[in-house]
């Protein structure tokens, strides 16, 4: 080949490189494993060191959750040519394309919205565009925060729209919106009022309507951040007002790869001043010269990057797409009743979850609000701070929750998460804050 | 006819699979179920009720969503289906994506990913049983710290254009900190970098400046000379740029920003010909990002996820996003105070499968064979430039006579002068040859363009196979060039009208709102 181009060595094609910025020696790295069985038991080794939540009995959430992915899922999306593929036209990738295109209609049926985008990064990056829409549609910097979110959603959020948009917190009032607050504080430089719901405590919000209605009667945008797990049974934000709900879909069809597999959708009512602030790509069915096919395409491309750079609406890039797959073909599994099935049991096994360690002696729920699948217990009263019960559980292999206050503790519950389990949770917990006296006596 | 067979035909008689298929909704039939829902136990429906009915008014949906109902095998029939209706790259000679690198993902590191030990694994563990991750992520910051030279490293985005987002979150940081945020109001960069680099600029609230490059394609240094000053806040440039040219004053481009306070930021999408070659921070970069779904071969998942690198100076490693993994000793750690830190970019950790990946895919080459993907890819380049070049009407831009690093923007200028078939049509008739090809990223500052980066995977055999594709349909674009007109003719579908896409009463996002609009449903 070097003869044929008529080089000497490959020297000759850095030829553009200065001397001064050449690497004149091997990279440091480590002794490279080139036989595949020495490589698979090195990297083996290594992750055998983690001890996964299926070694132990696991109530963390606080963003990435533990639901049952159904086999079919993981079976198409490692699927070669889904796996591999990146940006093929229409043609040679019409699988792709009509993938993503069912993926945005089955979250539209969800969420009873008729425009949902191509996964971005994840659910933070989804509220942070929501908004930033929200400020662009409305011209204006005001977003009114009406619920508990999570400090790292907070911190992302706020990164990316501080150049545009000025956050203003509310407190919450028993776990939930403090409606004559928040509503006091609207007014004619307020672009959005920001709901989540589930929110980060796991406080589902009930007054998204009057909420809606406030902020639309200031002109602002209602802009619902949730978990779209619960929609098969509890009434989606849409259908009490909500302008653009976004968040995540981990919950949807993915593992919980330490964190590692989010993505994000935004959805909106099919109405341009909304759609043409995405940046996402839209795919849309078209026709084509053959009767009865079903094409597809991108949808008002030049609102994007990749046709408009800078002048596009903000950015789009390689983000999630084959989470997107996955969310789809999990929807379409579970069905209609799937959905509506697997929003009662972790609406049931909340509730129980609640009530048995609410009943413990000296242990409080912190709100009074509708909780699905988390919420926060108060351990004050047992005079036992939550890391302590975390350390006393461990020996146990029982993870009770996320540490989020001195006494405090984020409970999480899933359909994958038994009555035997919680029962097991509520006796550990009893036992790790009894008396000190007894706690030295069992230790 | 009887044996023996006869050759094969010059070209390939490609036909992608075509089943048909129909939208999802339409394979619904009433009561069917793909995978049944752990049921809520007696033991818990005696201590807490009906829950549903318990709800509050109106917090229960009216009508269950919907959603199609079908068996289990008949969604996976669906899925598999459509899946063979999709080219992956392991598929193809995938060279046809220029500046995304697609090389093969090893399957070895795809198994290893699907243990329990990473896939069952929440981000919130104690720090004991995650030791195995951490230490892996660990060591992949400082595999990644030695190739680009750079102090530290960042692995939390979840594709490129994030981590160009971080790059400038982290120099917005800097210039605030340094009491200059104000001051500081323009980026810099050039308009063959990606175009992802303006647009996360501009999203940062900066004001974007585009500089071309000099008649011979290469970036301008007295364009930038021209536009800096104690208002640039960074360049933010890609080395080689997108035309494949390294930019052989990329130090003085760098000591132009530093000399008025600027930062200097690197995009390191096209990195693939340059590992172990020569680093960004050995050119004075302040702050570079690496797309590792690109050069340190992850698969490319239909878009994502990817994952991206972050790469910093130790003057900018306390703006790095946060937490950071801390080692002492054996043990791992996660450091969260870090009052500098731009905050989160994505949750938790970045997209672990891919780390792990790019973790395992450095481990099997070493510094050596790092460098031997570099050496490897140019020369693919190189060879595949000679053997498009050959092809009347085809032409590379800029540089001639020079070589170029992993990737050309070539042109087919001449071929649409004398032919008017354009770039895209080229591309729609060369999928029918089993052929994945892309155009470029706009705008179209090289005529009718094309972007072919072979990486180190591909045989001779295979780029001449591709060459040979795009000979053939420029042959048809002079001879038959209504072939090429209404293709494409072996694909799934034939020619799709774009007239409904851009028509806010007419376009059709999703199922219901094709229903909608055109059956009133």
């Amino acid at each position: 080949m070097l003869a044929a181009v008529g080089a000497g060595s490959t020297e000759d094609f850095y030829a553009d490189i200065p001397a001064s910025l050449r690497l004149n020696r091997p990279l440091d790295l480590p002794a490279p494993l080139v036989a595949e069985q020495d490589l698979v038991r090195h990297v083996e080794g290594e992750l055998n060191h983690n001890v996964s939540t299926k070694e132990r009995l696991s109530f963390l959430g606080f963003g990435t959750y533990n639901h049952f992915v159904p086999a079919v899922v993981d079976e198409v999306i490692n699927r070669s040519e889904f796996l591999t593929a990146y940006a093929g036209e229409p043609y040679e990738d019409h699988g792709r394309f009509q993938a993503l295109f069912q993926y945005q209609s089955l979250m539209a049926e969800l969420l009873n919205m008729e425009v949902v985008n191509v996964p971005t990064y994840d659910g933070f990056q989804a509220t942070a565009t929501a908004l930033s829409m929200a400020g662009r549609i409305t011209g204006r910097r005001g977003v009114v925060v009406c619920s508990d979110v999570l400090p790292d959603k907070v911190s992302r959020v706020d990164d990316f729209v501080r150049p545009n948009l000025d956050l203003t917190f509310v407190p919450t009032i028993d776990g939930t919106a403090h409606v004559e607050a928040i509503i006091a504080l609207l007014g004619a430089d307020t672009a959005a009022v920001w709901v989540e719901t589930p929110s980060c405590t796991g406080a589902v919000e009930t007054a998204i309507r009057q909420l809606a209605d406030a902020a639309h009667a200031v002109g602002a945008i209602l802009v619902v951040g949730t978990d779209p797990i619960g929609y098969g049974a509890l009434t989606p934000p849409a259908d009490q007002g909500a302008d653009i709900v976004c968040g995540d879909i981990q919950a949807l069809g993915l593992h919980q790869w330490f964190g590692g597999a989010h993505g994000g959708f935004i959805a909106v009512h099919d109405d341009p001043r909304f759609v043409m602030e995405m940046p996402s790509r839209l795919f849309g069915l078209a026709s084509t010269d053959v009767a009865g096919e079903y094409g597809f395409g991108d949808v008002a491309y030049d609102r994007t990057s990749f046709a408009l750079r800078e002048e596009g609406k903000e950015w789009v890039g390689t983000a999630a797409a084959l989470w997107g797959i996955a969310a789809g073909v999990y929807l379409a599994l579970m069905g209609p009743q799937g959905m509506a099935e697997l929003a009662e049991t972790i609406l049931a096994r909340t509730t129980y979850a609640q009530a048995r360690l609410g009943a413990l002696a000296g242990v409080t729920l912190n709100d009074n609000a509708l909780h699905l699948r988390e919420f926060v217990i108060d351990l004050s009263a047992t005079g036992v701070d939550s890391r302590t019960v975390v350390d006393r559980l461990r020996p146990l292999a029982i993870d009770p929750g996320v540490v989020v206050g001195e006494y405090e503790l984020l409970v999480c519950v899933t359909e994958m998460t038994t009555q035997h389990d919680i029962d097991r949770l509520t006796d550990a917990i009893a036992s790790a804050t009894a008396s000190s006296t007894t706690q030295e006596k069992s230790a | 006819m009887s044996l023996p067979i006869a050759p094969k035909p010059a070209q390939r008689r490609f036909h992608q699979a075509r089943w048909d298929e129909p939208i999802i909704f339409e394979l619904t039939n009433p009561g069917e179920r793909g995978v049944l829902v752990s049921q809520v136990e007696s033991g818990i429906r005696d201590a807490v009720g009906d829950v549903l009915a318990d709800l509050p008014a109106g917090m229960r949906r009216a009508s269950p969503p919907a959603l199609p109902e079908m068996a289990q095998m008949r969604v996976l029939r669906h899925y598999l289906r459509l899946s063979q209706e999709n080219l992956g790259a392991d598929l193809n000679v995938d060279v046809g994506q220029g500046t995304c690198t697609m090389k093969y993902a090893p399957k070895v590191n795809d198994a290893l990913i699907r243990t329990t030990k990473l896939v069952d694994l929440h981000p919130m563990q104690n720090e004991a049983d995650v030791q195995g991750v951490l230490g892996l992520i660990w060591n992949l910051e400082r595999m990644l710290a030695e190739i680009s030279g750079m102090h530290s490293v960042s692995l939390h985005t979840s594709g490129g254009s994030t981590a160009i987002w971080t790059n400038i979150s982290m120099i917005r940081a800097f210039h605030e900190a340094n009491g200059e945020g104000d001051q500081r109001t323009e980026v810099v960069t050039t308009i063959f970098s990606h175009p992802s680099n303006a647009a996360t600029a501009k999203a940062a609230g900066y004001k974007v400046i585009t500089l071309y490059p000099d008649a011979d394609g290469y970036p301008d240094v007295e364009a930038l000379r021209a536009v800096i000053g104690p208002q640039t806040a960074a360049i933010m440039i890609t080395n080689p740029e997108d035309t494949g040219i390294f930019n052989p004053g990329v130090t003085e481009w760098v000591s132009l920003a530093h000399s008025v306070g600027a930062l200097a930021s690197y995009d390191q999408a096209n990195a693939n010909g340059i590992l172990g070659i020569t680093r960004a921070r050995d050119a004075g970069f302040d702050v570079c990002h690496f797309n590792i779904h690109k050069t340190f071969g992850t698969p490319h998942a239909c878009g994502g996820p990817g994952s991206g690198a972050n790469a910093v100076s130790e003057q900018l490693e306390p703006f790095l996003p946060g937490p950071v993994i801390t080692k002492n000793g054996d043990h791992f750690a996660l450091d969260s105070d870090r009052p500098n830190s731009i905050g989160k970019v994505a949750p938790f950790y970045g997209v672990i499968p891919n780390l792990v990946r790019a973790y395992s895919w450095i481990m099997a080459l070493g510094g050596e064979g790092l460098r031997a993907v570099a050496e490897t890819a140019v020369l693919n380049n190189n060879y595949l430039m000679k053997k498009i070049l050959e092809i009347p009407g085809a032409s590379a831009p800029y540089a001639t006579g020079r070589r170029r690093i992993e990737q050309v923007r070539y042109s087919w200028e001449e071929l649409f002068q004398e032919t008017g078939i354009t770039s895209e049509e080229i591309g729609v008739r060369a999928s029918d040859f089993g052929m994945h090809y892309w155009t470029s990223h706009h705008p179209y500052i090289v005529p009718q363009p094309f972007t072919l980066e072979p990486t180190e995977s591909y045989s001779m055999a295979e780029l001449d196979e591709y060459a040979a594709v795009l000979a053939e349909v420029a042959r048809e674009a002079r001879e038959t060039p209504e072939i090429v007109r209404t293709a494409p003719h072996n694909q799934t579908v034939h020619h799709i009208h774009h007239d409904d896409l851009d028509d806010p009463e007419r376009w059709a996002i999703t199922w219901r709102g094709y229903q909608r609009k055109y059956f009133g449903a």
